[in-house]
């Protein structure tokens, strides 16, 4: 942990790993007979159990959102989402109590392609199920009524974290009084496929890689990881935000963000300029600590998510039934799911008749917008929070624990 | 809460579909709630409003009027509004079919520039007229379309709108026997319900 932890922090906190005997019928055919989730919750559930939030974690996250593990380490970071996630913050854990999971096929603890396969007694690897974004919502139903919790006060998530979302919306819809969808879409462009397939494609290509059975070679696809994080990364930010970041030394970005970094051309192939060294590192940092075969598998999940398919392509269908608020939120520099994907949510929840807020916040920060801190953007989450805030309370009989 | 608001709650059923186009900071969708139990949606663009409907905990979509209703379906809300919001959009007349086909019935406000104080200001001085209701210098005024009383009603004559409801009141919102007279000379601001 660092050597202050800040105020509105919710501190040190500690992971629970929740095991589910009951066997899970996915999406396509195959039976994941027993599993675990890993999980973390910040605040208190409330008497009448009726403030519990779940946070839905995007490609890279995990269960931990917010706060800090108690690692010794004086430069920890915090959770993923700890921006947004504490006391006094967005996603008040004073007023609400936050859950957050790691979701299957995950690889922070909850059950995945690193897990040990029952049936051989080592790992699955690639023989590890696709999962999809319906079958994680119903794992997480599962999670909920363990939990004991009947209903929402509201689900969040940004990018396929907001998938999840909306999924919660279909598949559960007496299950959730708020939907947040942030930075979200009904379903992938042909241009995010090509991209997913890529990354895919530079990680299956590595000599490393051994079928997805790398770990019984001791070793892991690094190169084709880290290139397909570098792949990644480039899509989650905006041109602006890159020449931001590595046009310092020149006027306001004036140089396009060509920063050089060694101060010269060196007319060789290696590195030349400090984008490519960050591009580098950030690739490289994430492959040794990510799992190529969850990589390869949340992907999939991305690419396959499309409810419309279960009502003939006519997603409003999909949203006939039940009486959750929507708060959608797009950011305009946002180029993987521009804002237009998140119109096409909010007309679609329109069309049935649903009630809806829509917010398009001008931001640099790309699709990664969403995990920064923009004021609007925040601003704007926290009013809405605080609304539901104060439904839970009353509802509770005006007992607010303050 | 603007005296024309309150003209206007009275024409609106309860727990009817309410639209309000340019809802600014949702005060009057959250009245008609609280009060009329109304399916509430706003539009606005200005990132403030839109903040201040969040607070208030009623729905708000950032849409610009002017790029019309295309995502809203045939006949979808009871009642579209548009308070005061008339002479600052591109097409007006383009608007109110827009709201008409949404709407099952619109209600809409605006000043009426033929008030005898601004012809006074327009014809006595020369000058483009600038009071209470319509404080902008004629540079920067985002009111772009302004019409009459005489003038509505020729276009509803034209478009074939059924008016259901008309007001024409003072700056106060107080009807007068001297607006009964001459609407069009005495009145400041107008309030309609039309529909098809």
């Amino acid at each position: 942990m660092p050597l202050n932890i800040p105020q509105d922090s919710v501190g040190i906190v500690k992971s629970n790993c929740i095991h589910f005997d009951e066997a899970l019928t996915l999406r396509s055919g195959k039976v994941i007979k027993s599993y675990d989730l890993m999980i973390e919750t910040y605040g208190e559930l409330n008497a009448d159990r009726s403030n519990a939030v779940l946070i839905c974690h995007a490609l890279s996250g995990d269960h931990h959102a917010a706060g800090y593990h108690d690692t010794g380490e004086e430069d920890e970071k915090p959770g993923w989402w700890d921006n947004c996630i504490g006391p006094g913050k967005a996603i008040d854990t004073r007023r609400f109590f936050v859950v957050c999971l790691n979701n299957l096929g995950g690889c922070a603890g909850s059950t995945g392609p690193k897990s040990i396969n029952p049936a051989t007694s080592k790992p699955f690897g690639p023989d590890f199920p696709i999962v999809t974004v319906r079958d994680w919502v119903n794992s997480q139903a599962r999670l909920a009524d363990r939990l004991e919790i009947k209903q929402w006060a509201a689900v969040i998530g940004g990018s396929l974290g907001g998938m999840q979302v909306l999924r919660w919306a279909i598949s559960y819809p007496q299950r959730l009084r708020h939907a947040i969808v942030i930075a979200a879409a009904p379903k992938l462009s042909a241009q995010n496929i090509a991209f997913n397939e890529v990354a895919r494609q530079s990680i299956t290509s590595d000599p490393d890689f051994h079928q997805g059975r790398y770990y019984e070679h001791g070793t892991y696809p690094k190169r084709g990881l880290t290139l397909a994080r570098m792949i990644g990364h480039i899509t989650y930010l905006s041109e602006h935000a890159l020449r931001g970041k590595f046009g310092k030394d020149s006027l306001k970005g004036a140089n396009f963000g060509r920063d050089l970094r060694s101060g010269k051309l060196n007319f060789e192939f290696g590195v030349d300029f400090q984008v490519e060294s960050y591009l580098q590192y950030k690739g490289e940092s994430f492959s040794t600590n990510f799992d190529a075969n969850t990589y390869l598998l949340i992907t999939k999940t991305l690419d396959y998510f499309d409810p419309a398919v279960d009502f003939d392509g006519d997603l409003s269908q999909a949203f006939s039934e039940g009486s959750c608020k929507f708060l959608v939120i797009s950011f305009s520099s946002d180029w993987r799911f521009p804002p237009e994907r998140s119109r096409e949510i909010v007309n679609t929840l329109l069309q049935a008749k649903r009630q809806v807020s829509y917010l398009e916040v001008e931001s640099d920060g790309g699709h990664d917008s969403f995990l920064l801190n923009d004021p609007r953007y925040i601003k704007g989450l926290s009013a809405y929070l605080s609304v539901v805030a104060d439904e839970c309370e009353q509802a509770a009989g005006g007992s607010h624990a303050s | 809460m603007r005296a024309d608001l309150l003209i206007i709650k009275d024409w609106i059923d309860s727990g009817s579909r309410v639209l309000d186009l340019g809802c600014g900071d949702g005060s009057f969708m959250a009245l008609l709630k609280k009060e009329k139990n109304i399916f509430d949606c706003g539009l606005d663009v200005d990132p403030d409003n839109i903040q201040k409907c969040l607070e208030a905990g009623v729905n708000v979509i950032e849409q610009d009027l002017d790029k019309g209703l295309p995502n809203f379906s045939d006949a979808s809300f009871d009642t579209v509004l548009l308070t005061q919001t008339l002479q600052a959009v591109n097409r007006p007349d383009l608007l109110i079919e827009e709201m008409l086909r949404v709407g099952k019935n619109c209600i809409i406000t605006f000043p009426n520039f033929a008030y005898w104080r601004y012809r006074y200001q327009l014809i006595g001085k020369g000058r483009m007229p600038v009071a209470k209701d319509i404080p902008y210098e004629w540079y920067d005024t985002p009111n772009i379309h302004f019409c009459t009383i005489q003038d509505f009603d020729a276009l509803c004559a034209e478009h074939h709108f059924k008016v259901l409801n008309r007001r024409v009141v003072d700056d106060k919102h107080e009807h007068s026997s001297l607006i009964n007279l001459w609407p069009n000379f005495f009145g400041i601001n107008a309030i309609y319900q039309i529909t098809r």
